[in-house]
């Protein structure tokens, strides 16, 4: 019997809620584990739980230097799509939305996952010709796309300014409909109690503070709660990705850590029942299913590691927003926050062994973390296990900046702040 | 119901009453009321429905931290929802609806969800909703269908689809010195540094300035009069009411919200709805005071359940009596001066019930002047009544240990006054990056230790507040308990998220939503927390601290974008852009630019109009505005040694009155841009640029002339708005130049291919280069910015008679693809000088930016994807977006590459297009499909050609 | 954030561009060490604490300066002119 369904629900319920155990233990750390995984976020804790489940590798602890699911898993706009343009990518985003789909199962679980789709708007004949090219390059690898017009856009969003003298005036969008939103704190949560129950120990406020070497191999890391000896040591801390590196005495990497803030006003009754972007500038827009318009915009486009934004981002995403949305302009903001984003240099993601010897390292996520956590956490579990990368993931090399194999979806170049 | 008005008093205005409906009723009340008030003083108890078990709430507060009177007002048709009936001023014709209810605020039929008892805990959706694991509602179908339901049930007001008519304002200001709140302490604060000569800004949230002052003595009122009417007359203070400072962002950079006409309704002309502020500081003083808590008691949430210093404020500052029969519970004594108060505006004080075994001489003295019994260690441990409280029950308690004794008392009372201690309002501190840190005193969190940019003052900072005993909870059995009133998240709720281990303050927050609501938790989270830290037999500051963030109070989006609200970007028009709007053209938005996309005479499609234009070039001559296209003057003795550097090919050796076709790379080895780049003198350049990537090559080449090669005696200066440009294409152009231009020949010998000359046209001067885009004979003419109008007609009324045709992107983007000129859907980012035919360019004589890097394995794949030409040879029109395949429809295979552009050729008669391609050059002359199946489901054999379709040779540009 | 400016004054945020890490040091142009030249390119120091970096005066006077900024509290400790400080020929600090 599952430990989670409404079955039990209705049980505890009559029984004041007092059989419910903790989603996951608390345990001391061992002197020893197969696996130390840094960084307790949506991808380290999804690496856990896939080495478990996948690999039967169960002697496994996830260090978390905060709260577990602190970082970048609690603040994001919760989006989850594999609409990608580049052969690196999309399949691997793809793999992750078929993983997505079955995760709540999977997981027993509810991440809430939910295929609300997203809808990318178009202003341009040009921009509607650069969505067919990406909606095509979908199908031709697998993913759901479509293209929709603007009465239809009517129809679904009746908020949406479609009047042919707004600035940028709609000509259409274009939609994957199996993308949508999950609840970015259950994702941590279900894989922190599968990989729990799976035999993971998971702890909490155990800030790694340095790594065993034997020479130029990794055997261990030094943490606030004393010393973990690993015959393998994965590095997944995302924004933080530079000062743990360092502590390995990789001083550079194709890594720039930015900010990024996101958004949600008061909860307002359904008006949009899908993710729409805007092309007339950078906008990522849905609604919660307690009703707050959950939207972001670009990073604030410097370096740095403080979770503070600043103000003409602020009102860059507002002026955006109440143009898609002009009866949102009444609507007020209720919370901002800023998250720490591993922005890599050609904006895609590194998921690879090495740099050193008993060392893996996951990273790069860029903007883009959230909807990757079942993929990347697949992957990378699969590439400690076998000790090499996944056909997936195997353009997510750490090399490929140097060889000039770059995976570059907006053609920026090596500017970190313009991905 | 019975006037709950107070006869005099307070800072409403008796003689100017104002008529507003709530939910659809009449009411009157007078200026100076908020809703609230104005509802309170007509004896209306309930105001909302909360969000999860629709509970019926009455006001638990009179500002901002109200969590549970939310309502909508529309005006005009839009809607605005979720502002708190305490902050909401009454003005004459205001229509006010309660929210979140169906179908009336008394009767709400999803009240129900009470009755679910404990299945709605918190986190319950986390266990369940996630439907079988096989059959068709496997995956995410059964939770996207339960979702449905939850979404419609969820959501407070509703934010309808009218846009907002309302404009809004951005405001920039600087002071020394800003204080925010008008508290005594504020006030204090504002005049000592206005004393002192600094310009102080002094902003009050709230409608009028004093804040405590305006409800908790009449002492404090005068003082804040004198104070006020002496700032009013100091030319260096700026006095802002209905202004919140609601983000404290770096370099002491605050935002503000300042409520210019909501208290009136409709905007006065001249006036923004909301003004949003940038102040940038020297220094901040936040004198935002404390917030009272009440307790966590079955039935705390009953309407007639009121914070004791607010039912103060309604009485003292609005005139209305929250009630007649009141009796109150509390943990300290600043309640005991409410009631004292309250007693003297009429209100009758039943009896005061402390959690303290023993109360002091000024409580004991003020309770008696409330005439109330004091019941010192009790506790309430029920409220009774439906919709209205009707009586209380209380029963003997022990603060140290929490325990109840004693048989149950019941006290009759239309409401219940609670003081569970004061949290002082450090928001702003907070979010300027510091730490609150715990008083075992206060038991609140206090502002630490400024780091020199700010202060806090007044129970902002803890001064002031009266110790209470650290009572939080009443562990009662009888129903739910109440922690976050608007989340209904309730004490077991918290015990459920220790029992799992979301123990964290921050998993406690997100597990139970605890905080989350509109009002973030301005009364629930120190209770939250304390029945956490119960829970784990630890301190409350090892639970944790939240880290507040922007805004402290909801800002409305409006006014954040403020100017930009209806006007997201400016339009950036050329010179002749109503030359081309006479002519009929479809304007054609391209980044900021407007630019003609054909010229449609009457009936004919865009298609049928860009063949026309194309083909009108061709054979006769046309002309087509380019002045978009990024223009740098580059200046120096250095100059020609600094293109050199930046472009692919040699500039130096350019000879004066020539041009030259340049290509330039990223430092990383991919192509960034092309142009042609005119020599005007030995030491003058004028740089053209593609539209798209104006800035960016501007800038660009700053950064290494300033970073990298300071050496260079060079200057670059942005022209793009200072020449107007025009390019006349077409075997005539020469007739159609030697007919208008003055002051120089252009014959061959003078002006050849790639020449420049400088004459007139019609008076005015201009400068002429033979270049083409097109592949014909072409000239493009450019002159200053304010004579392009006069220039363009000047141009078509000589080639009249050669029968000139304006042309627009179309038959530009036609006439190019013919010819097999890249563009920007080429040069994309990702492509290399030889991925399009363009390794030519690149010279080996010298180092240039990005030749380094250029020869990289990645660069030089053989698999990279090409540049070729495609023909359909089905007649099909090709889609812009298809993708190149091998495989039929059903089996199309992997993505081969991809079209960048197509169109209809008029030379060929078949649609053709421009495509990357996976080995391309090695494809010339086999066969493959352009697929588009997320467009237009085509499917179509292309064959791949030669990029350049349209003389190779370039005889025809060069006769 | 506030920048000062040394030749336009305490500027807002909004005026300025981000150009990235200024204690790069770009190669000899005519240098062929690959080594050198995808360091420059690629890889960051990306420090927690103080930084070096390159922000232009874009909405002002477009120079381009070196700003010491703590990319842990956004503190800004120094503001210079940026002359020659990607060259290969100045001196590393």
């Amino acid at each position: 019997m599952a430990e989670y369904s409404a079955w039990q629900v209705l049980r505890n319920a009559v029984t004041g809620n007092t059989g419910w155990k903790p989603a996951w233990r608390k345990p001391e750390p061992k002197p020893q584990y197969d696996v130390v995984i840094i960084g307790g976020g949506g991808h380290g804790l999804s690496t856990a739980y896939y080495l478990a489940a996948n690999h039967g590798l169960t002697n496994v602890a996830v260090c978390e230097k905060g709260w577990l699911g602190s970082g970048n898993i609690g603040r994001n706009t919760t989006i989850v799509r594999s609409n990608y343009l580049l052969e690196g990518n999309t399949p691997f985003y793809e793999h992750s939305m078929k993983l997505w789909e079955n995760l709540s199962h999977e997981l027993n679980y509810n991440v809430m996952f939910s295929q609300r789709g997203i809808i990318n708007l178009c202003h341009t004949p040009a921009q509607m010709d650069d969505a067919a090219r990406r909606g095509n390059a979908m199908q031709l690898m697998g993913a759901d796309s479509r293209m929709v017009m603007p009465d239809e856009l009517a129809r679904r969003i009746p908020g949406l300014d479609l009047s042919a003298n707004a600035r940028f005036p709609v000509l259409g969008g274009l939609e994957q409909p199996r993308a949508g939103t999950a609840r970015h704190d259950a994702v941590a949560w279900g894989y922190a109690r599968g990989a729990d129950r799976r035999g993971v120990d998971i702890l909490e406020n155990c800030e790694v503070t340095g790594f065993l070497r034997d020479g130029d191999r990794v055997t261990g890391v030094m943490t606030s709660r004393g010393e973990i000896r690993a015959k393998k040591v994965a590095v997944c801390v995302a924004g933080s990705t530079g000062a743990v590196m360092k502590l390995a005495g990789i001083d550079t990497l194709p890594i720039e850590s930015h900010v990024l803030q996101a958004f949600v006003t008061e909860a307002l009754k359904p008006m949009v029942d899908t993710v729409v972007t805007f092309g007339g500038g950078h906008l990522y827009l849905s609604q919660s299913d307690k009703g707050g318009l959950v939207f972001g915009g670009d990073i604030d486009g410097y370096n740095t590691y403080a979770q503070r934004g600043n103000l003409p981002i602020v009102e860059d995403v507002m002026s955006e927003a109440v143009a898609l949305f002009p009866a949102a302009a009444k609507v007020r903001l209720l919370r901002s926050w800023g998250g720490i984003m591993d922005m890599s240099m050609d904006g895609s993601p590194i998921i690879t062994t090495g740099p050193l010897p008993g060392m893996y390292l996951n990273c790069g996520w860029c903007y883009g973390g959230f909807k990757a956590t079942p993929a990347s956490g697949w992957c990378f579990a699969h590439t400690i296990a076998k000790n090499e990368p996944h056909p997936l993931n195997a353009a997510y090399s750490l090399d490929r900046f140097h060889r000039g194999y770059v995976i570059d979806e907006k053609g920026q170049g090596a500017t970190p702040w313009k991905h | 119901m019975t006037s709950h008005r107070i006869s005099t008093g307070g800072r409403i205005d008796r003689d100017k009453p104002v008529a507003f409906t709530f939910d659809g009723k009449r009411y009157s009340g007078f200026e100076g009321d908020t809703l609230a008030s104005a509802l309170l003083a007509s004896g209306v108890r309930l105001f909302g429905r909360s969000f999860k078990y629709h509970r019926p709430r009455g006001l638990l507060a009179a500002g901002y931290e109200e969590p549970n009177a939310l309502v909508t007002v529309t005006t005009d048709g839009a809607r605005e929802p979720n502002i708190r009936a305490t902050e909401l001023e009454i003005h004459d014709g205001l229509v006010a609806e309660s929210q979140n209810r169906f179908p009336s605020l008394a009767y709400d039929l999803m009240a129900v969800n009470g009755l679910a008892g404990k299945v709605f805990s918190a986190g319950f959706y986390y266990k369940t909703f996630m439907g079988p694991v096989i059959g068709p509602l496997k995956g995410t179908r059964f939770w996207m269908f339960c979702e449905t339901f939850i979404r419609r049930a969820a959501g407070l007001g509703a934010a309808g689809t009218t846009p907002d008519p309302s404009r809004y304002e951005r405001m920039n200001a600087f002071c020394d010195v800003l204080v925010v709140g008008s508290g005594p302490s504020g006030l204090e604060a504002a005049r000592k540094a206005a004393a002192d000569g600094k310009r102080v800004i002094l902003c009050e949230t709230a409608a009028s300035f004093g804040g405590t002052a305006n409800w908790s003595g009449k002492d404090g009122e005068m003082f804040a009069d004198t104070v006020l009417s002496g700032l009013k007359s100091e030319p260096n203070v700026q006095l802002l009411n209905r202004t919140t400072v609601w983000g404290y962002y770096d370099g002491n950079t605050l935002a503000a919200l300042e409520r210019v006409t909501d208290h009136v309704g409709r905007p006065r002309a001249g006036k923004p709805r909301h003004r949003h502020w940038v102040i940038r500081a020297g220094h901040v003083v936040i004198a935002t005071g404390a917030l009272e808590r009440g307790f966590v008691f079955p039935g705390n949430d009953r309407p007639g359940v009121m914070l004791a210093d607010s039912a103060q404020r309604f009485a003292c500052e609005y005139g209305a009596l929250p009630g007649r029969r009141m009796v109150v519970f509390a943990n300290n004594d600043s309640a005991y001066q409410a009631a004292a108060r309250l007693r003297e505006r009429g209100a009758e004080i039943v009896a005061i019930v402390d959690v303290r075994p023993t109360v002091g001489d000024w409580a004991q003295s003020l309770a008696a002047e409330a005439g109330a019994e004091t019941i010192p260690a009790h506790a309430v441990t029920g409220t009774s009544g439906g919709k209205s409280l009707t009586g209380v029950t209380i029963r003997g308690f022990d603060a140290e240990t929490g325990n109840l004794s004693g048989s149950k008392r019941r006290i009759a009372c239309d409401t219940l006054l609670v003081s569970g201690g004061w949290s002082p309002v450090l928001h702003l501190a907070s979010q300027a990056g510091a730490k609150p840190v715990w008083s075992d005193k206060l038991h609140a969190f206090l502002p630490p230790e400024s780091d020199g940019a700010w202060e806090a003052v007044g129970s902002a900072a803890g001064e002031g507040i009266e110790p209470p005993e650290p009572v939080f909870e009443i562990a009662a059995t009888g129903g739910k308990a109440f922690v976050d009133f608007q989340h209904d998240v309730t004490a077991d709720d918290v015990r459920l998220a220790h029992r799992e281990g979301f123990q964290s303050v921050e998993h406690l927050k997100r597990y139970t939503t605890l905080g989350m609501a509109t009002d973030q938790g301005k009364t629930a989270n120190v209770p939250g927390m304390a029945i956490m830290a119960a829970a784990l037999g630890k301190p409350i500051p090892e639970v944790g601290t939240t880290r507040f963030r922007p805004p402290f109070t909801g800002a409305s989006l409006g006014a954040l974008a403020a100017e930009r609200y209806g006007d997201l970007r400016p339009e950036r028009l050329t010179p002749m852009h109503d030359q081309h709007v006479a002519a009929g053209a479809n304007m054609y938005a391209a980044g900021l630019w407007f630019r003609p996309e054909s010229y449609n005479r009457p009936g004919e499609t865009v298609e049928e109009a860009y063949v026309r234009e194309a083909r009108n070039v061709r054979r006769n001559v046309g002309i087509v505005d380019v002045s978009t296209l990024g223009k740098i003057d580059i200046q120096g003795p250095d100059a020609g040694e600094f293109l050199n550097r930046v472009y692919t090919n040699n500039f130096g050796s350019l000879p004066v009155n020539k041009a030259r076709y340049g290509l330039m790379l990223r430092e990383d080895g991919f192509a960034l841009d092309d142009g042609t780049t005119w020599r005007l003198s030995e030491d003058r350049f004028l740089m053209t640029t593609t539209t798209a990537n104006a800035g960016r090559v501007m800038q660009h080449m700053e950064f290494y002339l300033e970073c990298v090669w300071p050496d260079l005696r060079v200057n670059l200066t942005s022209v793009t708005d200072q020449w107007a440009g025009a390019a006349v294409s077409g075997p005539k152009s020469r007739d159609v130049l030697a007919a208008c231009v003055k002051l120089t020949k252009v014959d061959n010998d003078t002006l050849p291919f790639m020449g420049i000359v400088h004459g007139k046209i019609a008076g005015a001067p201009v400068m002429i280069c033979r270049l083409s885009f097109s592949g014909e004979r072409a000239y493009e003419v450019y002159c200053g910015a304010h004579h392009g109008p006069h220039v363009w007609d000047a141009l078509m009324n000589a080639g009249a008679s050669h029968d000139i045709q304006p042309y627009g992107l179309e038959a530009l983007g036609t006439l190019r693809i013919e010819k097999g000129h890249v563009t920007g859907a080429e040069i994309d980012g990702r492509t290399t000088a030889r991925d399009l035919h363009l390794d030519w360019m690149l010279s080996k004589k010298k180092p240039f930016i990005g030749s380094a890097m250029m020869d990289r394995e990645g660069l030089t794949d053989p698999r990279r994807w090409t540049l070729v030409g495609v023909i359909s040879l089905s007649g099909e029109k090709l889609r812009g977006g298809s993708h190149i395949v091998d495989g039929p429809a059903e089996k199309p295979g992997r993505s081969l590459g991809h079209i960048t552009a197509m169109c209809y050729s008029p030379l060929y008669g078949k649609y053709i297009g421009l495509a990357l391609v996976e080995n391309g050059v090695a494809r010339i002359g086999t066969r493959g499909f352009a697929t588009d199946p997320a467009r237009s489901k085509t499917h179509i054999p292309v064959e791949f050609v030669n990029h350049v379709f349209y003389d190779p040779k370039g005889g025809r540009m060069h006769g | 954030m506030i920048i000062t400016c040394p030749h336009c004054g305490p500027r807002d945020l909004a005026e300025f561009t981000y150009q990235g890490d200024a204690t790069l040091s770009r190669p000899e142009p005519a240098s062929t060490d690959q080594e050198a030249w995808n360091a420059y390119v690629y890889d960051r120091a990306n420090p927690a604490g103080e930084h070096r970096e390159y922000w232009q005066h874009a909405g002002g006077c477009r120079k381009f300066l070196v700003v010491t900024r703590n990319t842990l509290t956004h503190a800004i400790s120094g503001v210079e002119f940026a002359p020659a400080t990607g060259s290969s020929r100045r001196k590393r600090s």
